[in-house]
């Protein structure tokens, strides 16, 4: 009715995370195929999988690989909330659950993307 | 002046413009009202209590459903524009009156009622009021049925089988009612069939929009809980 993206009565917290633990676990069901592909290289020899390998090490993807690390953060920080609330019955302030899935997933992108910075 | 864009019509209509003058301490049932005496004789809309206790007056008010005799204008329109529907998910009656009957077939599809056994009981139950069963029931009893919830929940939206939000607490408030002779069998295989509490994505909208302050999805939680361990004790 508003044509917004989101009507209002869908803005708040709860929907954030639901979507949050969805894209996050989109992202990973796209990616796994894929590096499941690039892990089947090594089959055919050392040289295809350094090949490809060598393609990847550039700041770009460097970047792309902490977002992959962040939506893994993500993901499993949002289920454990799910888990939480419907085995251990726990009462949350779902806009504060919600930040702090995100700050999970920020530090652990963070921490990648640093140590990625450092170690390559 | 306060400006209303109210639907008008059944399933196909439309929204129209009203203006009225803005008063302190208007609730949006008293601007409804209003329209109705001064503008809209022939404008159809419920209430009964004005107080909150009766559940009748639910609508959605700038996308968001609400109860709208303890909702000031104030507060849902501080801009002064208010945008009144009937609420989401329910059959239209007429401009903002919904068909409640899907709702409460839903409550009968829960087993939401007081099974008291073949034989009334002969003395009264005690139940403590510091048992588990006791709070746990305690936290969803005061529903009044407005259908906010159901209005909110995404889910609903999405399968109109489900059983939705307020069904499912009173189904969990009569898990733990003790007198209750229904408790483990016949009320926890309607609340775990196709549309029951497993459909719940915990999305929060019903616990967040609640007037009543009631939380339906740690009831529907519990409902999952309980089915779990019957699955596990082989029960189910």
């Amino acid at each position: 009715m508003s044509g917004a993206l989101i009507v209002r009565a869908h803005r708040h917290p709860g929907l954030l995370a639901a979507l949050l633990n969805r894209i996050s676990g989109l992202a990973l069901a796209l990616f796994l195929p894929a590096h499941f592909i690039v892990l089947g290289l090594a089959l055919s020899g050392a040289p295809a999988l350094e090949r490809f390998l060598a393609l990847t090490d550039n700041p770009l993807m460097r970047t792309l690989e902490a977002g992959l690390v962040g939506a893994l953060a993500l993901h499993f920080a949002c289920g454990l909330r799910i888990l939480a609330i419907e085995l251990l019955d726990f009462r949350e302030k779902t806009a504060v659950a919600v930040a702090a899935c995100l700050a999970f997933a920020f530090f652990f992108g963070l921490l990648f993307l640093l140590s990625a910075e450092i170690g390559g | 002046m306060l400006e209303l864009e109210i639907w008008r019509g059944g399933a196909i209509g439309r929204f129209q413009t009203y203006r009225i003058p803005t008063r302190e301490a208007q609730t949006v049932l008293d601007a409804v009202s209003e329209v109705q005496r001064t503008e809209a004789p022939t404008l159809a809309y419920r209430f009964a209590c004005r107080v909150g206790m009766c559940g009748s007056c639910a609508m959605m008010v700038n996308d968001r459903p609400r109860w709208t005799c303890r909702t000031r204008v104030a507060v849902a329109a501080p801009d002064g524009r208010l945008r009144l529907a009937p609420l989401r998910h329910f059959p239209v009656v007429k401009d903002l009156v919904v068909d409640m009957a899907p709702f409460f077939a839903k409550w009968q599809r829960a087993h939401g009622r007081f099974e008291p056994g073949p034989a009334p009981a002969t003395e009264f139950a005690t139940v403590p009021p510091s048992t588990p069963e006791r709070r746990a029931a305690d936290a969803g009893i005061e529903c009044i049925n407005c259908g906010v919830c159901y209005a909110a929940c995404d889910v609903v939206g999405w399968n109109p089988d489900y059983l939705g939000p307020a069904a499912l607490n009173r189904a969990w408030t009569l898990v733990n009612d003790v007198r209750d002779r229904a408790r483990a069998a016949a009320r926890l295989a309607a609340v775990t069939g196709p549309g029951g509490c497993q459909s719940c994505h915990t999305h929060m909208a019903c616990t967040e929009t609640c007037p009543k302050a009631i939380a339906p999805t740690y009831a529907i939680a519990g409902l999952k809980r309980q089915a779990m361990r019957a699955a596990l004790a082989g029960t189910r």
